[in-house]
């Protein structure tokens, strides 16, 4: 039987609907995405930590629940909700519903709800704190830990999803199309990358991976010295939740790396180089939580559809002098790129890597390889 | 890059007539992408031969040229307007074809014109198959193994590898003509006949079958900087096997995990790169096996489409807008998205709605044609409906449809289990127009999802929704009384798309009581915007859609609006016409300071183009549906007269309901429409009318048949179109129509009319205002005789034949029953004249099919003038006190899809079978008629064999025309009768056998090519049918013919007019006389 359940925000304002998942109640800072495809792969994506993903699609679940769209080894969103769950998951790679996946993971669902009125309120009043909660709490009593929770600003959240102890990884991409008995080459690894995981998702390193790069992924607090030891080809800066200036020294630590090495980074990764350039990050109203943003390339008038998700940004203005823009936002003009030649560093505030959307800026993972080939 | 400055003026092509694969979507691209060109500047030269087209209104190219589409006539437009481009993208495969052909013949390189938006390389590439596969091999993208041939031969030597079932696919064909699935090597060798046939290059694709396999379609867009997005991606529920067309689709994709989505979407910019479509829409289809993903493209089409669109109003992107303004050299973030303002159209719409298309068929049209759903498209129209979720786009689709079902109700099933479940399965494994409904049926019968899976190849998740609609429909109808439905239970139920009607009929309820006490509960629909960004950004376009959730977005305004209801889905008999009158509605009431309103459901169209009215509700055209809209919008009134059949029907009740009716009442329209009551006027106006009678049993109408004497015409009351409409010949053929036909419409009566032989039918039609002033738009002469319905004939303006005195009678005539009947707006009357009588055969108050086409011909825009006139204003205010003028005339000819249809008869006759109409313009009837003639498709003959054969009563008349032919070079074939009358009459004639004599015959000439013109007029039901397989092999193959001989008269004059003198061009607005305004040179 389905059970009630309650999301509260905490701006006082609640939306009813059906408990999916893991029954219990769960908080978290909620968003939206706008992406048509690929839940799997958002809920999985560490930079989702302790939030609660608001889908704008309304028809959810319909493709179940398999292995290989993981971003990592379980959902880091704390909890989704969806206007609704499909009763039948039907994809030939399908291994579960995503009800059963959700429970599997402890993770809070709610069905059944208005979800553009939702995506419209935090459009309009901005993301903030929420509960879901199929407990039977007032709604009065959910608000209330809603307005109490502690929000996403300042939270170094990076560092409770990285890596504890490095490790290697140098699985390419699946290619899951392709017949088992017709395997893809195996890319030859002529360079050495160290990653720094703030909250990576797996595509990126397979990614890494594809362009011939043996990665080995390092917790975000390990030293520049530390890294530079590995006498690494490039330096990867991953993706990851929240403020990227709380997250602790690693402005500092890219600061010293910059020049040495060549440098890539991506989402978090690129605010934290934004950073350790000098530069400000501030936070926006509602983020970019989608896969139909469009990127201009500055450099060479081309548009991308990219995918993104982030709540900070990088402030145009502080980078002046500091490092050149080479990609803006054609929705908002807000940075989406930038570059220091000299350095050989550059970073993009969207998702080359995209799990889900678009792949128009894979390239980025070649110019990276083309960079530390010299 | 910014717009080119090498661009200045630009020859845009249209698709032409309205045929089944080429409908009203290309008038809305059309009419999308001139207004496109002109806002940039672009002085826009129009070759269309569509009256009933907006596109073609004077205001809106500035050189229109109703002129036949072909190589010839395009020549001189070009040698005439010198235009430096030609956009070949906005007008299907008719116009890709006659760009093609231009380029070929290097007409376009004589002129100085290039072609913008697809280069011919690019064209070739995306449609010889062998160009495409070689292109697709280059970029690694999988096809369905195939190969192609030029002989039966070559095609039986490919099925070794390939096997069966096999698809044999003509080239550069429509809507796959000829085309078609063989499961053995008998059917192979047929289809492969008649696909070397169609195919103007006699090459077929015979390929590999990937029946059951997932259908998509993306719909891609190129600049010229070499950005690509995609608008919108599409799953068909049929899957591969039924033409896309002809098969329900959904959008956007639903069962595709992101990986597979960006594999599609990397193999259609890979695509769309490789075959070089420079700047503009393309739509590409593939399968993807369901159980192991592997993924093939099907075909890429590289101009806008009925699939674009489909897409332009699911996501609210204007495809056809932005591809005209790329072709011009602007690039996508160039460009605004209109509905958000803010940003770029350099983005990939996201919805947070689902859309469903359901096609919309007329085989009852033709009653002997195959009713499965193959690779060749047959249906006519379509519905579209969002709501949030599938189950309730899709039963909102599913009562868009109007056929009577406002649900998922039980198909008709044998008793007998046995029998039952063979006919069940039959029904789920064939795809036919209903199977909808038997999917639906197979749950209430105990069948799983894997089981109808395995038989329809379905998708589970599609059938698992359907399964579940099922189930619940069955736990409402066991709460037995409405009241007793929980308010939750219920409003769930309209979140899944149950309509009061529905619910109404689960529980034994009429709809009215079941609207009341939802009302009274407060269960009411919300309204939410369709705004290409899921909410992201803020919408400023009012295209709206209704769901039942908390929300609502969009409040109405408190200005003074109109309500305008549109005509639901195209169908044979309620075409374009009646959405170009309630475009020109919306155009002119919004001109005059009111906000317009429209409903409507068909995506095909211009008036569900999101700026055509102030606001736009994109939904079923239901009483439940319009009047949630009206409740909320509370306008001065609704337009109910605009939109055909389907407004009207709803005008009663929606009257009763509060809403008030604009223009003629509906007890007036229901006093012409009865046939009691239309009597009893035509008696008090002291007019004539055929003798009639009216039936409402069996007996009833032998009695009456007897009483006006065979033949006779019968029909069910409230029809359009001549649905169910019979010329009858004997007590035999009644009892079979009364048997067969009465069912159609059980509510209403039969009615019976003496058949008038050799009559001449007449159009006219009229605007009247609210002072009984009335102004004649035109009088169009049919060219065949009564008997052939109107929708269907060929006729002139001004009349051909008739005398002046007869002319000012029926106008008389006209004016005394708008004035009678008080019509405001629109009316039009059908006329017969046997000898000096003036017959009254039908009175419509409401918009006709023929207003757009005297619309055209004499530049009065009948349907504007008559909605002002319908919000109060007078023909004296408005200027209009006297008829249009003119010097021209103007011919209509129809165009019929008898060739999708096999074994079907293509001799004309009171039920309506044309799809579209063409126009032709010309100083004297010949010129006219040869332009019409082509314009439809139809190849008159410079020399060759003709042949006669005609009744008894006919012969006379041939003779001059045997004398003329003859005098021409044309050599004559006839039947014996035909052979022998002209011979008493010094015309040599070769004779032929007619089929029943023996071999060989007439229609072995014909196969053979040895027959150039066909002019066949027979009566009675013994001769029609002997003479069937004449008519149906000169359709084949493509030999004119003639099965009246005021038609053969005017076609041979108008071989006369073509032997005396090159048929010229001349635009529109020369025609009429106006200055177009040309934009000012830079």
């Amino acid at each position: 039987m389905t059970k009630r359940a309650v999301l509260a925000l905490a701006d006082g304002t609640t939306f009813e609907g059906r408990a999916f998942g893991a029954t219990c109640e769960l908080v978290g800072e909620v968003v939206f995405n706008t992406s048509m495809f690929g839940y799997q792969e958002i809920l999985t994506d560490p930079s989702y930590v302790g939030q609660i993903v608001t889908m704008a699609y309304p028809e959810m679940g319909n493709v179940g629940a398999n292995p290989e769209d993981e971003e990592a080894g379980q959902p880091h969103a704390v909890g989704m909700a969806v206007r609704s769950l499909t009763p039948q998951a039907s994809n030939w790679r399908s291994k579960e519903s995503l009800d059963a996946y959700l429970k599997r993971h402890g993770r809070a669902g709610i069905e059944g709800v208005d979800t553009r009125r939702l995506v419209r309120h935090l459009r309009t009043h901005g993301a903030q704190m929420g509960v879901i909660s199929s407990d039977g709490h007032s709604a009065a009593a959910l608000v209330e830990r809603a307005r109490t929770a502690p929000g996403m600003e300042g939270m170094d959240l990076a560092t409770g999803v990285s890596t504890k102890t490095p490790y290697v990884f140098t699985t390419p991409s699946p290619d899951v199309f392709r017949s088992p008995n017709d395997p893809r080459p195996t890319p030859e690894l002529r360079f050495d990358v160290v990653a720094y995981d703030y909250g990576l998702k797996r595509s990126m390193l397979q990614y890494l991976v594809d362009e011939g790069c043996r990665v080995t992924v390092v917790p975000s607090n390990t030293t520049a010295e530390e890294v530079l030891a590995r006498k690494p080809h490039g330096v990867f800066l991953a993706n990851g939740p929240g403020d990227p200036a709380a997250v602790k020294g690693a402005d500092r630590t890219v600061a010293a790396l910059l020049g040495k090495v060549p440098v890539f980074g991506i989402c978090l990764g690129h605010q934290i180089m934004a950073l350790a350039l000098g530069g400000r990050t501030y936070k926006m109203k509602f983020g970019h939580r989608g896969a139909n943003q469009p990127v201009k390339d500055l450099t060479t008038g081309k548009v991308e559809i990219t995918a993104q998700n982030h709540g900070f940004a990088v402030d145009d203005a502080s980078l002046k002098g500091k490092a050149v823009v080479t990609h803006i936002n054609l929705n908002d003009g807000t940075v989406e790129g930038l570059a220091v030649p000299d350095a050989r560093a550059f970073s993009v505030q969207y998702h080359p890597e995209a799990s889900p959307g678009p792949h128009d800026a894979r390239y980025l993972f070649a110019r990276f390889a083309k960079l530390m080939a010299g | 890059m910014p717009k080119r400055t090498d661009i200045r003026k630009v020859l845009v092509i249209g698709s032409g007539p309205i045929v089944i694969g080429q409908a009203v979507e290309f008038d809305y691209s059309g009419t999308q992408a001139i207004k496109a060109l002109r806002d940039e500047g672009v002085e826009v030269v129009l070759l269309n031969s569509n009256p009933a087209t907006v596109m073609t209104d004077p205001e809106f190219a500035h050189r229109t040229y109703i002129e036949p589409i072909t190589v010839e006539a395009a020549e001189r437009i070009l040698a005439a307007e010198r235009p430096d481009s030609l956009l070949p993208t906005m007008g299907g495969q008719t116009a890709l074809n006659l760009a093609k052909a231009l380029a070929e013949q290097g007409i376009l390189e004589k002129y100085g014109v290039r072609l913008i938006g697809a280069s011919l390389e690019a064209i070739n590439k995306a449609e010889d198959r062998q160009l495409f596969k070689a292109a697709m091999q280059k970029i690694g993208v999988s096809l369905p193994k195939s190969g192609y041939a030029t002989t039966l031969a070559d095609a039986l030597a490919l099925t070794e590898e390939i096997g069966f079932p096999a698809i044999i696919r003509p080239s550069f064909t429509l809507g796959g003509t000829g085309g078609g699935i063989a499961y053995n090597r008998e059917e192979f060798e047929t289809i492969c006949r008649s696909g070397l046939k169609a195919s103007p290059t006699s090459t077929i694709l015979v390929e590999e079958s990937v029946l059951g396999w997932k259908e998509y379609e993306l719909e891609v867009v190129r600049d010229s900087a070499d950005n690509v997005i995609i608008v919108c991606s599409i799953e068909n529920l049929d899957p591969m096997g039924v033409h896309t067309g002809d098969s329900i689709t959904v959008a956007p994709a639903q069962t595709l995990t992101d990986r597979e989505y960006q594999r599609m979407r990397q193999a259609s910019l890979a695509i769309i790169r490789e075959i070089g479509v420079d700047t503009g829409g393309s739509n590409i289809q593939f399968g993807i096996h369901p159980r192991d993903g592997r993924m093939v493209v099907i075909e890429m089409n590289p101009r806008v489409s009925r699939s674009s669109a489909l897409a332009s109003k699911a996501t609210g992107y204007p495809i056809a807008k932005i591809a005209a303004k790329l072709a011009l050299g602007y690039t996508l973030d160039e460009l605004r998205n209109d509905i958000t303002r803010e940003t770029p159209a350099s983005f990939e719409p996201t919805i947070d709605y689902v859309v469903v298309k359901v096609p919309r068929f007329n085989f009852e049209k033709f009653p002997h044609a195959d009713r499965t759903l193959t690779t060749s498209m047959r249906s006519v129209g379509e519905v579209m409906a969002i709501g949030r979720t599938f189950p309730e786009a899709y039963m909102k689709a599913l009562r868009s449809m109007e056929l009577g079902r406002v649900g998922l109700e039980s198909p008709e099933l044998p008793a007998e289990k046995e029998e039952r479940e063979k006919v069940l399965h039959e029904a789920l494994r064939v795809p036919r127009p209903e199977r909808p409904w038997f999917v639906a049926q197979a749950f209430r019968e105990g069948m799983t999802v894997d089981q109808v899976h395995a038989l329809s190849a379905i998708d589970p998740w599609f059938l698992r929704h359907i399964e579940a609609l099922v189930r619940e429909a069955q736990t409402l109808a066991d709460y037995g009384r409405v009241d007793q439905l929980p308010d939750d239970v219920l409003r769930l139920a309209k979140s899944h798309g149950f309509s009061d009607k529905y619910l109404g009929r689960l529980l034994g309820y009429p709809e009215s009581e079941v609207r009341s006490h939802r009302q009274a509960r407060g269960i009411r629909p919300v309204y939410k915007r369709v705004d290409t960004c899921a909410a992201e950004f803020e919408a400023y376009t009012p295209y709206l859609y209704s769901t039942y959730e908390e929300e609502d977005e969009s409040p109405p305004t408190d200005r003074q609006k109109v309500l305008i209801l549109g005509s639901g889905p195209i169908r044979i008999g309620q075409g374009i016409e009646f959405d170009y009158a309630c475009v020109h509605a919306a155009f002119a009431l919004r001109e005059a300071g009111y906000e317009t309103v429209m409903v409507n459901c068909n995506p095909e169209t211009v008036s569900t183009d999101y700026d055509t009215s102030d606001r736009l509700y994109f939904e079923p055209l239901t009483i439940e549906d319009v009047l949630e809209v009206s409740q909320r919008e509370k306008p001065v009134g609704a337009i109910v007269q605009f939109g055909g059949q389907t407004p009207l029907r709803l005008s009663v009740p929606l009257e009763q309901a509060g809403l008030p009716i604009l223009g003629t009442s509906p007890d007036a329209i229901d006093r012409a429409e009865d046939r009691e009551k239309f009597s009893a006027l035509i008696e008090k106006l002291g007019l004539t009318q055929p003798e009639n009678g009216v039936a409402r049993s069996h007996a009833e109408a032998f009695k009456v048949a007897e009483r006006i004497g065979y033949p006779v015409m019968v029909r069910p009351s409230y029809v359009l179109g001549g649905r169910a409409m019979e010329t009858v010949y004997d007590a035999a053929s009644l009892e079979r129509y009364m048997r067969e036909a009465v069912s159609a419409s059980p509510e209403h009566p039969v009615l019976i009319d003496r058949f008038l032989k050799d009559a001449i039918e007449v159009d006219l039609d009229l605007v009247a205002d609210r002072t009984g002033a009335t102004l004649i738009g035109g009088v169009l002469e049919h060219i065949q005789e009564a008997g052939v319905h109107s929708g269907d004939a060929a006729a002139t303006l001004p009349p051909h034949s008739l005398s002046p005195d007869l002319v000012e009678r029926m106008k008389d005539q006209a004016n005394a029953l708008a004035r009678e009947l008080g019509v405001v707006g629109l009316m039009n009357v059908q006329f017969a004249i046997q000898g000096k009588t003036i017959y009254i055969l039908e009175v419509n108050p409401r918009a006709s099919r023929t207003v757009p086409f005297i619309s055209k011909a004499t530049g009065v825009p009948m349907a504007k003038i008559a909605a002002l006139c319908m919000v109060g204003k007078t023909l004296k205010e408005l200027g209009h006190t006297s008829e249009p003028e003119f010097r021209h005339v103007a011919v209509k000819e129809s165009v019929f899809p008898f060739a999708r249809f096999a074994g079907v008869d293509v001799i004309l006759g009171p039920e309506m079978k044309s799809t579209g109409e063409v126009m032709g313009l010309a100083e004297d009837y010949p010129t006219a008629f040869a332009k019409s003639q082509l314009a439809a498709g139809v190849k008159l003959p410079k020399s060759g064999r003709v042949f006669i054969s005609v009744k008894d009563d006919d012969k006379p008349a041939v003779v001059d025309l045997g004398r003329r032919l003859r005098a021409m070079g044309y050599t004559l074939a006839t039947t014996r009768g035909t052979h022998e009358y002209l011979k008493t009459k010094g015309i040599e004639t070769q004779m032929v056998q007619k089929v029943k004599e023996g071999r060989p015959n007439i229609v072995d000439k014909i196969v053979d090519g040895e027959i150039v013109l066909v002019i066949n007029t027979t009566f009675g039901k013994q001769e029609i049918s002997d003479s069937f397989s004449l008519r149906r092999e000169s359709l084949m193959h493509s030999v004119p013919y003639y099965t009246t001989v005021q038609a053969a008269r005017m076609a041979v004059g108008a071989l006369e007019s073509m032997k005396r003198s090159e048929l010229s061009v001349k635009s529109l607005q020369e025609y009429l006389g106006v200055k177009p305004q040309l934009p000012a040179r830079r």
